[in-house]
């Protein structure tokens, strides 16, 4: 066994979110899926030095309360362990050792040259209902036909330190109504992200509204790299 | 999916909506209608705190074992959702089904400390469960109590329908089956009361009433219903390698203080420490067996994907088979990325070797509790711990590269001197000395020692040799604790030593309610209902809200806590049977006062009376050593 170089095989994994898990945060979430993995017995690629870690990374952090079609993991396997392994056995083995809500869709093997899933996102679509109690008091499909035509919409996004104009127009690839729900597709790289919050502030401010955050119910849909292809598409089943 | 008892919008608004939502990984969730006994078990914490307790999730995974048993879990809910839910008129409610615990057949609640008492009456209020037991109607659920405050319940014994008293692996089949009889054969509350009142270990309160003496102190127990026991006996599993366990425990998203698989290696203790209320209750120590414990260690790494694992006992170096458990968990676990954490041994070579091994050169703190920083007051608390034990163990450890150490003392033990309390410091300032001492200067690296003191006030608790003793005065606590700080400061090597000590109002209040009796409820009442809740929580005590309910009741708290009490005074808890006998521990009170030592239960068996259960240490073989 030593000396000898482990290779290692990277996998990535789509998953959801959905239902009351959606109230779990980013780091408990990620604490949940080290555990799964090994409750399931997938042969995970371990880190050295002394407190070992799985060699494991997130594609992005959901919001609490958001809930997900697509939110993606990378793992890198100790392929000594995974002969037996293929898609399909790795997906069914973490499903039988995960709780309600938190469900494995897929899984692919990474080209070995791959960025990692973090590195690769770009943009990402979400799903965005208004909760009863919160109906809009303005025509939701008017305000996205002026988004839309407008030339610009420019929008302040403040954080706790700092505060930067930014060019919807650019971030914001696709906006459109369907039935009572907003469809978009949204810059989601680590430099430029924006939310569905921002925008639905945005609507709300330009027809003179308040934006209340509790008023939506949101999905992430899926997560796209550069290509404007979804992150499982990187891969290819085994 | 489950529907949630909480709209998004509150859940949205609240800190760590997390703990409300259930859906944990070995959550158990059951068909309401396939069940015939609903059974609401409640840890009056906050999640965090009540998640890491394993009591419950042995109870938990016990109970729904049972087909017709479906057992929830319930926390207290923080005060920002306790505001929202009195608003808006929302019930308390189990995780599991986000049910009412009012529609369950049962509310348990585990006592764990004192200072949880108000939450109690936070959880029956929310609950929308009369708060006193005589008030509740035929529908409400049967509130029952166990855990280690029950040993002496009477301060409380008001709020609850039934106290179940010892471990409670042993008889809560039997109770479920009279519940579900009485039920199908239209039975009312009194008469399942009156079926549970016979079964071992079952106190039913409302069926005794104390009666006081004109001096203030009780006299006796009246019994007013001919089905209640004048004596009540502590349950104790008899066969442990055979008690349930939970090996599949329910695992958190939140991360909470006890994040890794636990096995607990024995129950009970053989030391018989004077002011150790667990060391007495749990008698006699009873051990599980090597295989039991690998075959538990394996279904829990196996059912919780946890990455540590660690041994939980009152005093894990005293389990006969330790270093044959610890080489084992070195050698199985060590190569599957899984941590140990290894209890605080006797630290000798061997410790050393396995610390070597599962730990590199990062060394935590070496970790002694003498309790108290004199020979003599440790020979007056029965601490079996010598200066020469401190001194070699550390000095081994320091040699081995270790530089951290805790130490953990009480301060205002029975007969303690200002001697006694500066030998505090300079117990702290000689291991200072002894790192300076064993590791010569160039091996030193640059690096200090650290000696880390903390203090805690004590107070006596029934069931223990210190039962009959006076507790200090808060002053008198804070005088001591002053004491300490100023002679650590003029110690000689004071630049490595740090010293830490608790709030005496507290501690004063646990006094009062340790001993107490039946005339306190009423105070608790007061208390909860002018706000107090959440006591443990420094940022929630209202020490003065509690004291403006004992002066409303006439209720002076001196009375139960510096107060000697005499010889021959009855307890309120003297009708409870927890085999160690009044007689052994007025004969230890004695025995302390002399600074006479009791040898373990190892060594010599004392009489204790815990014999009476014929298990566990009281019945093994001794070896002559
Ligand atoms: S009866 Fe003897 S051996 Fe048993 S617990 Fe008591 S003192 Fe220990």
């Amino acid at each position: 066994m030593h000396g000898r170089k482990v290779i290692c095989m990277k996998i990535r994994i789509r998953f959801k979110k959905h239902g009351p898990v959606r109230f779990i945060g980013h780091l408990d979430t990620m604490r949940f899926i080290q555990k799964l993995i090994r409750r399931a017995g997938i042969p995970a690629a371990y880190s050295e030095g002394f407190s070992p870690h799985q060699k494991l990374s997130f594609a992005q952090a959901l919001g609490v309360g958001v809930e997900s079609e697509g939110e993606y993991f990378d793992l890198e396997l100790n392929d000594d362990l995974c002969e037996e392994l293929s898609s399909g056995s790795i997906i069914e083995r973490l499903n039988a050792c995960s709780v309600e809500g938190i469900e494995i869709k897929d899984c692919v093997k990474l080209p070995d040259k791959a960025k990692n899933a973090m590195a690769s996102v770009f943009a990402a679509d979400y799903h965005v209902r208004i909760r009863k109690g919160h109906e809009l008091s303005f025509d939701l499909k008017k305000a996205v036909d002026d988004f839309n035509n407008a030339k610009s919409a420019k929008v302040v996004k403040k954080t706790k330190k700092t505060s930067r104009d930014l060019e919807l127009k650019d971030l914001v690839y696709e906006l459109k109504t369907k039935e009572d729900a907003l469809f978009m597709r949204l810059n989601a790289s680590s430099a430029n992200s924006v939310k569905p919050g921002l925008i639905m502030e945005y609507l709300c401010e330009k027809n003179g509204c308040g934006f209340d955050p509790l008023s939506l119910m949101i999905t992430r849909l899926d997560i796209y790299d550069t290509e404007m292809k979804p992150l499982s598409a990187s891969g290819i089943h085994f | 999916m489950r529907k949630l008892a909480l709209s998004d919008e509150i859940l949205l608004s609240v800190t760590h909506p997390e703990r409300y939502i259930g859906n944990e990984l070995n959550s158990v969730t059951k068909d309401r209608d396939s069940v015939r006994l609903r059974f609401a078990m409640c840890f009056p914490d906050v999640y965090e705190i009540g998640m890491s307790h394993l009591g419950i999730q042995i109870l938990y995974s016990m109970f729904n074992d049972r087909e017709d048993v479906w057992c929830e879990r319930v926390y207290s809910p923080w005060t920002d959702l306790e505001m929202i839910m009195r608003e808006k008129d929302i019930p308390l409610f189990a995780l599991e089904s986000q049910d009412p615990v009012k529609c369950f057949d049962f509310l348990g609640i585990t006592i764990q400390y004192e200072m949880c008492y108000s939450n109690i009456l936070q959880i029956l209020d929310l609950s929308g469960i009369p708060i006193w037991s005589k008030d509740r109607k035929e529908d409400d659920p049967i509130v029952i109590g166990g855990g280690p405050c029950t040993y002496n319940s009477e301060p409380i014994a008001d709020f609850f329908d039934i106290i179940y008293l010892g471990e409670g692996e042993t008889d809560y089949d039997r109770l479920f089956d009279v519940y579900i009889d009485n039920k199908n054969n239209g039975g009312t509350r009194l008469s399942f009361l009156e079926k549970a009142a016979q079964i071992p270990g079952l106190y039913v309160p409302s069926f005794y009433e104390p009666v006081y003496n004109e001096d203030d102190t009780f006299k006796e127990m009246k019994i007013l219903n001919d089905n209640a026991k004048s004596v009540i006996t502590k349950n104790v599993c008899l066969d442990f390698d055979k008690a349930p366990y939970a090996l599949k425990p329910v695992i958190p998203f939140i991360k909470i203080t006890q994040d890794r698989v636990v096995l607990e290696v024995q129950r009970g203790c053989i030391r018989g420490c004077r002011f150790c209320q667990a060391g007495m209750i749990y008698r006699p120590v009873r051990e599980k067996s090597l295989d039991v414990l690998k075959m538990h260690a394996r279904a829990m790494i196996e059912s919780t994907g946890h990455e540590e694992i660690s041994l939980s006992s009152l005093s894990t170096s005293d389990y006969s088979r330790i270093s044959e458990l610890v080489k084992w968990l070195v050698e199985e676990y060590r190569t599957k990325y899984i941590n140990i954490s290894l209890p605080s041994l006797r630290i000798d070579n061997f410790f050393l070797d396995m610390m070597e091994r599962v730990s590199d050169s990062k060394k935590g703190s070496l970790t002694f509790a003498p309790e108290a920083g004199s020979q003599r007051m440790r020979d007056v608390i029965n601490k079996g711990i010598t200066t020469e034990d401190i001194m070699s163990g550390s000095g081994l450890a320091f040699k081995a590269g270790w530089t951290k150490v805790k130490l953990y003392f009480m301060l205002g033990l029975p007969g303690e001197t200002d001697e006694d309390v500066t030998a505090i410091p300079d117990l702290a300032n000689d291991i200072a000395m002894n790192y300076f001492d064993t590791v010569p200067k160039e091996e030193r690296k640059g690096k200090r020692v650290d000696v880390n003191t903390s203090t805690s006030f004590f107070i006596p608790k029934p069931f223990t040799p210190f039962q009959w003793a006076a507790m200090d005065t808060k002053e008198e606590f804070l005088r001591k604790a002053h004491l300490v700080k100023e002679t650590m400061e003029k110690e000689l090597n004071h630049k490595s030593l740090r010293y830490q000590y608790h709030e005496s109002d507290l501690s004063e209040l646990e006094g009062v309610f340790a001993r107490g009796d039946r005339r306190l409820s009423k105070v608790i009442y007061d208390a909860y209902m002018s706000g107090c809740r959440f006591d443990s929580w420094s940022e929630s005590f209202k020490y003065d809200i509690w004291c403006e309910a004992f002066e409303k009741n006439g209720i002076d708290r001196d009375f139960y806590t510096v107060r000697e009490r005499g010889a021959d005074e009855a307890f309120p808890w003297d009708f409870i049977n927890v085999g160690v006998t009044k007689e052994f521990l007025r004969r230890e009170y004695e025995n302390s006062k002399k600074g006479i030592v009791t040898p373990n239960c190892r060594e010599k068996c004392s009489g204790c009376g815990a014999m009476m259960f014929g298990t566990g240490v009281c019945t093994a073989e001794r070896s002559s050593v």
